[in-house]
């Protein structure tokens, strides 16, 4: 395989269950080293994809390769090289945290002297070394999911595949696991994920697609959707709720990208957000609350999968 | 370009050694899991076979005896037990094995899940387990040998070949229970092999008594049932009246039971583990 290949590489990839499409003709490629991200609300396509790159479901349509390989015929050979990190914890809780490495270690067909020494290179990694000895059960969501993350490494991946892996942990937990990550990704693992949380989004992905009803509505790296997909700015303005409804009409004339009318809110899509609010005020609209910030991923999300009503 | 669809393990790259050695892989899972529960595992292996050849041979074997044992082929009720339970004890642990623990590793723990996200496949977890249960069997079925020898209750050294014999019989059951166990979305379902299988087969397939004592017409039921033939086979060799043609149809009839059932476990695990 030429070094500047795809690593992973879709076109028209499918999958249906029974009449429910899924995953609706997507493409996409990906490069050694890089972090691509899956964006989308729930029911997206995000899972179903994620499992065909896993090899664990057969496309339903299209074509899919990794490392150049075809994911039907070589599951085995291409899986040997994946680092998988599920939606939900598949690990045996009635086992140790050790004897869970070690069990799946085996899967790989690593010897014990092998699995050991990388058992405690990665508890160390994932700040678990002093529990290697306990039951996994009573181990709290965070520390479970840092035993999953260590459990998908034990084969030293060259892709990690990770569906949603920070979904339910409180912030702290996720903290760790996007430092863990960040750091998996500065050592050259690629690392492929979903997510709905846009913050994961931004601090891990250097491209990401935004999945939407099973189509990818847009793809790009973080700054190329803002930059594609809104403005610099955005005003935030909050008034008097007896007047809220007054303030947004008259808004109407203030030269703005895009305005969104919220229940508590009117967001102003501007490329400057202080002059903006400078022609607010002009019209003799004084707000409770002004802020000015720069455009998110959030921003983006919600525009392209339509959350809110537009102008 | 459309993909090949519901991949089975024909097909599949890795040769006949990768698809050994991959089911030994989710053997070895079993082993480790099997050092949590060894104990209980083995303080129940022995005293089953004590517990009921006590109170069935010994105790409700003196009754019976009194009443003259021509129908049981001139033997004590203890001799005619014994080989009978060896193989209903077998189907049992077959049954157990192929309940539980395979819906547990794919709706609670989720196991099968990681396997199959490792380079394991489908079938390879189905074969590794099967492999589990043979190790399972050939120590539960060996203590209860012993423990019938020790009770007097073995009559000639064919009783040896009741061994692998009572193994096949719980193969017979745990493959093709397996394979429809793993397709199962509700535990609920499982209580029905107990209700309706198990316990049936266990009363009525010639452990404790003749199926000739039965009526006519529930005989032929009997027939088709796989314990009934792990029974008589069993009995025939511990008995030492085993023929070369009753050898050969009943275990004929195991193999292809188990057969039949490792060919549709290799199809239902892959479709419930790829979707």
């Amino acid at each position: 395989m030429p070094a500047d290949a795809a690593l992973i590489r879709a076109r028209g990839l499918t999958k249906r269950f029974g009449g429910f499409t899924a995953v609706d003709a997507i493409d996409f490629e990906l490069r050694r080293g890089e972090a691509f991200g899956f964006l989308g609300p729930n029911g997206a396509g995000k899972s179903s994809t994620m499992r065909m790159i896993g090899c664990v479901s057969p496309p339903t349509a299209g074509e899919l390769s990794l490392f150049g390989l075809d994911p039907v015929a070589d599951g085995p050979e291409i899986r040997a090289r994946l680092g998988v990190v599920p939606q939900e914890d598949t690990l045996d809780v009635e086992l140790t945290v050790q004897e869970n490495l070690l069990v799946y270690g085996r899967y790989f067909g690593l010897s014990r002297p092998v699995i050991r020494e990388r058992s405690a290179r990665l508890l160390e990694f994932v700040q678990l070394a002093d529990r290697a000895s306990d039951r996994v059960e009573p181990l709290s969501g965070g520390l479970k999911r840092r035993l999953t993350i260590a459990r998908s490494l034990i084969n030293d991946p060259e892709i990690l595949l990770l569906d949603e892996p920070t979904t339910g942990l409180d912030p702290q937990a996720r903290h760790v696991v996007w430092d863990r990550l960040f750091r998996l990704k500065q050592q050259g693992v690629t690392l492929v994920l979903t997510t709905h949380y846009m913050d994961e989004a931004e601090q891990l992905c250097d491209r990401l697609v935004v999945m939407d009803r099973g189509r990818i509505a847009a793809g790009g790296s973080p700054r190329e959707l803002i930059e594609s997909y809104s403005t610099p700015e955005v005003l935030e303005l909050r008034f008097d709720p007896s007047e809220h409804e007054q303030a947004a009409e008259k808004l109407a004339t203030v030269p703005a990208q895009r305005r969104e009318v919220l229940a508590d809110r009117v967001l102003l899509y501007v490329p400057d957000g202080d002059s903006a609010l400078s022609a607010v005020r002009r019209l003799g609209l004084e707000p409770l609350t002004s802020l000015v910030r720069r455009s998110t991923l959030e921003d983006v999300f919600l525009r392209l999968t339509g959350r809110r009503l537009e102008d | 370009m459309a993909v090949r669809l519901a991949p089975g393990p024909a097909g599949l790259r890795p040769g006949p050694l990768a698809t050994w050695s991959f089911a030994v892989r989710q053997l070895r899972f079993w082993l480790t899991d099997y050092r949590r529960t060894w104990r209980g595992s083995v303080i129940s292996t022995v005293l089953n076979p004590l517990l009921y050849l006590g109170a069935m041979g010994l105790g409700l074997g003196t009754l019976v005896d009194q009443h003259g044992t021509a129908r049981l082929g001139g033997v004590s009720y203890l001799v005619f037990l014994a080989p009978g339970l060896l193989a209903a004890s077998a189907m049992s642990t077959g049954v157990e094995e192929s309940t539980y623990p395979v819906y547990g590793s794919v709706k609670w723990n989720k196991t099968y899940q990681a396997a199959v996200s490792a380079p394991l496949r489908p079938a390879d977890l189905f074969h590794g387990h099967l492999l589990f249960v043979t190790l399972k069997l050939t120590m539960s079925c060996s203590v209860f040998l012993a423990v019938s020898a020790l009770f007097g209750a073995i009559q000639s050294p064919e009783a040896i070949a009741a061994l692998p014999v009572a193994v096949l019989t719980g193969l017979a059951f745990a493959a093709p229970i397996e394979a429809w166990t793993v397709t199962r979305t509700k535990d609920t379902s499982l209580t029905v092999v107990y209700r309706f299988g198990l316990i049936p087969l266990f009363l009525f397939s010639g452990t404790f008594f003749p199926i000739t004592q039965l009526p006519g017409w529930i005989q032929p039921i009997a027939y088709i049932t796989p314990l009934w033939h792990g029974v008589a086979l069993c009995r025939g060799l511990s008995l030492g009246t085993a023929t070369w043609t009753g050898v050969l149809l009943h275990a004929g009839y195991l193999v292809l039971v188990l057969a039949a059932g490792i060919w549709a476990g290799n199809r239902t695990y892959g479709r419930r583990l790829y979707v």
